[in-house]
């Protein structure tokens, strides 16, 4: 699906896979977080192949946050539950009362006690959301589609989100069709239908 | 590992509370099937008390198999299931943790309600300790080997019937030692044999399955 692609994104860099629909942008986010393993070449975290050695995968899973189009989000579940279960079962820990801050912060408070099956998309979308906001947070955030689903006022918010963390140090991977790139110190656009197309690319 | 193992096992416990009509469908199967046998095959109790047993074993092997498409299926669907292969803990943790929970929710239930079913065969109170005892070591190996056919038919339409495909031959021997063991102790037999060899399967199965499970489950989200 991708030739000759090398891409490199250090610390307080972000990167957007920007493409139409079924360009491979999900495809591609897929194989940098280790979810599939690329026919040919790698991917490396701090200088290691992810795949290869279990130390390099394991600190590579400890260093990273993944976003995908679904919420990981059980309906019979309250989003505090669902936060809370979700993080230890990443191997993180966090208890109640962090994950009621965590989604205070994205606008949940009194919607955060109920069962997630009853909230609507845009409510769902920021628990899944809320994961930015979790005390332990990996420096690696790959999110697939982050801004869908959300208001202005949660898309604005989600954004400046991103911004801090990039200012932290942090690496931003993403995905959107709304044209917000982000004010890293470094920020590269990876347009993957201009791959295809054959137009030269600046990362 | 082990606090991964529990968070997974706590979590499919506490999703199997607010999921109990599910729960309920498998009991339900086990003991409707197994009180229609005696209506089926008449009242003579020398004849129930000799596929007593058997169709107790069957039927909670059926039972246990009905909900096997669950312990990844969910998960899939929502997306969790890619976060556990994310996990920096290991992904074996997280399978033992969900068979534990399913073997809790579909096995420990079974077990329990055996000797209440086992009046209808007319079963000695020997009898029913062994086919409780044989179920309480082969359960576990159910939902062990269960697991290996529930994550390799992950995502697959049909994934039910093949499932069945996969696992009933594996389940055999259980069933035979199962059964077996109450067999030899009504006929006045060593029924410990058959006890060690369903324990040696849970053994093996133990060693085995989880890893098993777990690359069947990198295979299913590549």
């Amino acid at each position: 699906m991708f030739d000759d692609l090398n891409i490199e994104v250090g610390a307080g860099e972000a990167l957007w896979v920007k493409g139409r629909n079924g360009a491979g942008k999900t495809s591609l986010l897929r194989q940098l977080c280790g979810l599939t393993r690329p026919s040919a070449g790698s991917v490396l975290w701090r200088g290691h192949d992810i795949h290869r050695k279990y130390q390099a995968s394991a600190d590579f899973h400890r260093s990273l946050l993944y976003l995908g189009h679904a919420n990981n989000l059980k309906d019979e579940l309250t989003g505090v539950e669902n936060l809370v279960l979700g993080e230890r079962l990443a191997g993180r820990t966090l208890d109640g009362l962090g994950a009621a801050e965590a989604l205070a912060r994205v606008g949940l408070s009194r919607a955060a006690w109920r069962p997630a099956g009853r909230l609507s998309q845009g409510q769902r979308r920021r628990i899944g959301l809320a994961r930015l906001h979790v005390t332990q947070r990996p420096p690696l955030w790959i999110l697939d589609e982050p801004f869908t689903a959300l208001d202005d006022v949660a898309a604005d918010a989600l954004h400046a989100t991103l911004e801090q963390h990039l200012v932290r140090g942090g690496i931003v991977v993403y995905t959107t069709h709304q044209p917000r790139s982000l004010a890293a110190a470094r920020s590269h656009v990876l347009d993957l239908s201009a791959r295809a197309a054959g137009q030269p690319q600046p990362c | 590992m082990l606090k991964v193992l529990t968070h997974a096992a706590r979590r499919d416990l506490l999703l199997a509370s607010r999921r109990s009509g599910e729960v309920l469908a498998a009991l339900f199967f086990f003991v409707m099937v197994a009180m229609l046998y005696p209506l089926a095959v008449g009242p003579e109790p020398a004849l129930l008390r000799s596929v007593g047993p058997g169709v107790l074993w069957a039927t909670a092997l059926l039972a246990s198999m009905l909900s096997l498409g669950r312990i990844f299926g969910h998960d899939l669907v929502d997306g969790t299931l890619e976060q556990m292969l994310l996990s920096a803990e290991p992904l074996v943790a997280v399978v033992i943790g969900k068979v534990l929970a399913h073997w809790l929710i579909t096995g420990v239930p079974l077990v329990l309600l055996t000797p209440l079913i086992a009046l209808q065969f007319d079963l000695s109170a020997e009898s029913v300790q062994v086919l409780a005892a044989s179920l309480l070591i082969g359960t576990p190996v159910l939902s062990l080997v269960g697991a290996i056919g529930g994550a390799l038919t992950l995502g697959l339409r049909g994934g039910g019937a093949l499932v069945a495909v996969l696992v009933l031959p594996l389940y055999v021997p259980v069933l035979v030692f199962g059964a077996g063991a109450v067999g030899a102790q009504a006929g006045g037999g060593d029924f410990s044999p058959h006890l060690q060899l369903l324990g040696a399967l849970l053994a093996a199965s133990f060693a085995l399955a989880p890893w098993a499970a777990a690359a069947a489950l990198r295979i299913a989200l590549n």
